[in-house]
């Protein structure tokens, strides 16, 4: 029971990193474009299908891990870009349900994109997994790249993530425009330069979540799917646009989500969306949310 | 005027099409009970509002009239209890969810939506879980019919709640509470000012919405004759906006309109290309939303427009 | 001596370190037409939100027609017959101005009704009525959000109106209107107003408005009433006239 208890925390904490990793770059990209990108699912199942045939091309367990960097690097680098300035920046004066469902297009056609690339057959390239080795936790044994490095990956990030925000000038501008669009631009901040960088840096997190996941499941159409609707109930748990909330909520719903799978299994779509319920009956604004006054 | 002409011209190529090309029947009679789902999310666009899971609602008409069929042989009964049933939870989850708006209105509908499908899914013993459950043909007003037979009656009943729906929504849009939709949209808190709960307004429109998709969803387990868990899934929630935009919000006629393009485009694309159909689909929304911002009745508007000018 | 339309009494709301409403006194008398006139941030639009219900007071009371009000919401609080408009205009800027108004006259009344259209039950000449009242009747057409800032502001107003209300609270309802025209505009909507027996409570920064409109005048100043009375008397009060219309740096006429 305690042994259960304990797998149970461990892929709890492992699935959490990869949540946070798109949820986070959901909130950001929210917290600044007010855009909820339905897509943002696919940038995490792009990344990881990359990452999976660098991992195929590399060939070499020693340079898999390499592979994933790579993997979320391009992929976060092409497509942040391509998307920001190619669709979103021609959506930007629409109204918030139009620019809802342009990125719900977009999911449908990254979503056939990926059948189309890379065919409907599952996909398992574990290598950084072998390279990793077991590591032994309270009796049982454990892969070290799920317990230290998936984690540790996304501790990482977030970290760097806060100290980007409140230390650098882009990091700064980013949070101004954040708070009070008009008032940054009229401080001089680039609003366009600050929405490509957030969105870029969204994508390339979502992508990074998705190299990660890679090595630890197989690959098939769809797996963006599952996630990109578990991301809004953390962001919607969380408040948007929250950062350090969205961490916090997606280790909540990580774990709830784990426990359920080992313990009551029926339940473990719904958890995440109990919860959400129930956070949002108390909470109207999320966890750490704060709710806007209107001035009349 | 010229709309109503529209909406006969358009039932009348409705019926041809399905004399013309029997198969079509089938994909005709679907499109319209999205289109009765679809015409429930254009009221809540009015009020600016998205739900991300009235899938939730057309489920619930499907397998009330699945769970219903072994007790009653009439599609007419089952069509209404489809819709009372799926109203009914639109009562419990609608005094819950029009206290928010905007994202969380969106994602808490979601939420419901979403464990709506875990449950259909996981309790197999009430509801054979993936595999579904299959719906034996009922009469139709009484009459037992085959084939061919028993597709022109669904066919013409979808048509006849199709119209009438789209009528009696189109009246109730141009009553205060129709119209203080759009005002929830645009000033909420001058109508609590004005003495009207938003809520409420809110609150009605959400509960028509249930009815609707309720309709919808019981006319196409008739059709189909089958149920599937994924009925409830988030992606066809998706797909009921994407209709609407498609369609357009301005008129009633725009979600039936965007839904039998949308069903036509699905069964064409997804027979010629399996595994593209989804990105044809999603171009298709992407170029409406570009191009054409208030959908296929704008178009017609501004095609109607050039020919009376012309005239 | 019957009992004033709305008392307040006492009334306290402070937002973090400020003193919003530090102490309010008032009485307003039925069928009056009192100016409340201070520098910005002494209180008076949080007065109004207090009146109408959308902030709560932190002590004290406000009677309306004989019943306790304070901390009742905005819905119920218009039900009671208080109506407001605001500093910035809240229009239902996808509809016509005649819309916006036919929707509070359907508020009054019949707004639930399943089969009568807004325009319908006499609404729409009600509403051209009232429009005609503040020389509006040529908007009617007209989309909310393609108006100009004045014209706005009496749609907002117009509004209120329709709702009839027994007191009428308007903050700055001459703000963005051309100079040219504030004093006609002033008169029409008074003469309407006591037609129709509605007390009127307005904010104003213009002192001239004030003087030629006002029955009364309430000063305000860092969250209570500094004077009130006549307004000669009161925009003449030395005090006064140091301590808001000096910072307003208007002429006041003598």
């Amino acid at each position: 029971m305690g042994l259960l208890l304990l797998l149970a925390v461990l892929d709890g904490l492992a699935y959490a990193g990869q949540l946070f990793m798109v949820a986070v770059g959901l909130t950001l990209v929210f917290g600044v474009l007010k855009i909820l990108n339905v897509a943002h699912g696919s940038l995490f199942a792009i990344g990881a299908y990359v990452a999976a045939t660098l991992i195929g091309w590399f060939g070499a367990e020693e340079l898999s891990l390499l592979a994933l960097a790579i993997a979320a690097l391009a992929v976060g680098a092409l497509f942040g870009p391509a998307i920001e300035r190619g669709l979103l920046a021609r959506i930007y004066d629409k109204e918030h349900v139009l620019q809802l469902l342009v990125t719900f297009a977009l999911f449908m056609i990254l979503e056939d994109l990926q059948k189309l690339l890379w065919g409907v057959q599952p996909r398992f390239e574990d290598a950084p997994v072998r390279l990793l080795g077991q590591v032994e936790v309270g009796g049982i044994f454990y892969t070290a790249y799920q317990l230290l490095l998936l984690p540790g990956v996304a501790l990482v990030a977030l970290l760097l993530l806060v100290w980007f925000l409140r230390r650098t000038l882009l990091g700064r501008s980013i949070v101004a425009v954040t708070h009070d669009r008009e008032a940054a631009v009229a401080i001089g901040i680039d609003a366009r330069f600050v929405y490509l960088s957030t969105f870029t840096i969204g994508a390339g997190l979502a992508a990074l979540g998705g190299a990660l996941a890679a090595p630890t499941t197989s690959l098939v159409p769809g797996v963006g799917v599952q996630m990109i609707v578990l991301s809004f109930a953390v962001v919607a748990t969380a408040g948007l646009g929250q950062i350090e909330g969205a961490a916090v909520t997606a280790l909540l719903i990580g774990l709830a989500r784990s426990l359920a799978v080992y313990f009551a299994p029926e339940l473990e779509v719904v958890v995440p969306y109990l919860l959400m319920v129930a956070v949002l009956l108390v909470r109207p604004a999320g966890l750490f949310g704060r709710r806007e006054l209107r001035r009349v | 005027m010229a709309h109503r002409l529209l909406v006969a011209a358009a039932a009348a190529l409705l019926l041809l099409l399905a004399t013309a090309q029997p198969w079509l029947r089938f994909v005709l009679t679907i499109a319209l009970s999205t289109g009765l789902a679809v015409l429930g999310i254009m009221m809540l666009l009015r009020a600016g509002q998205v739900s991300f899971g009235h899938a939730l609602y057309v489920a619930a008409g499907a397998y009330t009239v699945a769970f219903l069929r072994p007790h009653s042989g009439e599609a007419l009964f089952l069509v209404l209890a489809g819709a009372v049933v799926a109203t009914g939870i639109g009562l419990l989850v609608g005094l819950f969810v029009t206290r928010y708006r905007d994202i969380f209105f969106g994602m808490l509908n979601l939420a419901f939506s979403m464990v709506a499908w875990s449950l259909l899914e996981k309790l197999y013993a009430l509801t054979r879980g993936t595999d579904g459950i299959r719906v034996a043909r009922p009469e139709v007003a009484g009459l037992a019919l085959e084939g061919p037979a028993y597709e022109w009656a669904l066919l013409l009943l979808a048509l006849a709640l199709a119209l009438t729906s789209g009528g009696l929504v189109a009246r109730y849009l141009r009553t205060p509470a129709g119209e203080a939709l759009g005002a929830v949209k645009t000033r909420e808190t001058r109508l609590e000012f004005a003495g009207i709960s938003a809520r409420r307004v809110l609150l009605q429109a959400y509960l028509v919405s249930a009815f609707l998709a309720g309709v919808g969803g019981a006319i196409a387990a008739l059709a189909t004759l089958h149920v599937t868990p994924l009925l409830a899934y988030w992606t066809h929630s998706g797909e009921l906006v994407f209709v609407a935009i498609l369609g357009g919000t301005g008129h009633v006629l725009g979600p039936f309109l965007g839904a039998v393009v949308f069903e036509l485009v699905r069964v064409y694309a997804a027979a010629s290309f399996p595994d593209a159909w989804q990105m044809i689909l999603g171009l298709v929304l992407l170029g409406i939303i570009l191009a054409a911002t208030r959908g296929l009745v704008g178009l017609v508007d501004d095609l109607l427009a050039r020919f009376g000018r012309r005239a | 001596m019957s009992e004033a339309l709305l008392t307040a009494r006492g009334l306290v709301l402070a937002f973090g370190g400020v003193r919003a409403a530090d102490g309010v006194d008032l009485e307003v008398a039925e069928g009056e037409v009192l100016a409340i006139i201070g520098p910005n941030g002494a209180g008076k639009t949080t007065f109004i939100n207090m009146v109408t219900g959308y902030l709560r007071p932190q002590a004290g009371s406000i009677r309306f027609a004989g019943r306790e009000i304070a901390g009742l919401p905005p819905r119920r609080i218009v039900k009671l017959g208080i109506a407001r408009s605001f500093q910035i205009p809240q229009l239902f800027t996808d509809h016509t101005v005649l819309a916006n108004v036919a929707l509070c006259l359907a508020a009054r009344a019949g707004f639930w009704a399943p089969r009568t259209p807004l325009g319908g039950a006499s609404r729409e000449a009600r509403a051209r009525a009232i429009l005609e009242g503040l020389d509006l009747a040529h908007l009617a057409q007209t989309r909310a959000d393609q108006l100009d800032e004045g014209a706005r502001k009496l749609v907002d107003i117009a509004m209120a109106l329709a709702l009839e209300p027994r007191l009428l609270l308007m903050d700055e309802p001459t703000s963005g209107v051309a100079a040219a025209e504030k004093h006609a505009i002033m008169d029409r909507l008074l003469r309407a107003l006591r037609a129709r027996g509605v007390t009127a409570v307005f904010v104003e920064h213009d002192m001239e408005v004030v003087a030629r409109h006002a029955d009364r005048v309430a000063v305000w100043s860092q969250g209570r009433i500094l004077a009130e009375g006549p307004p000669a008397k009161v925009l003449a009060d030395p005090v006064v006239r140091r301590e808001v219309i000096g910072v307003e740096g208007v002429a006041v006429p003598c």
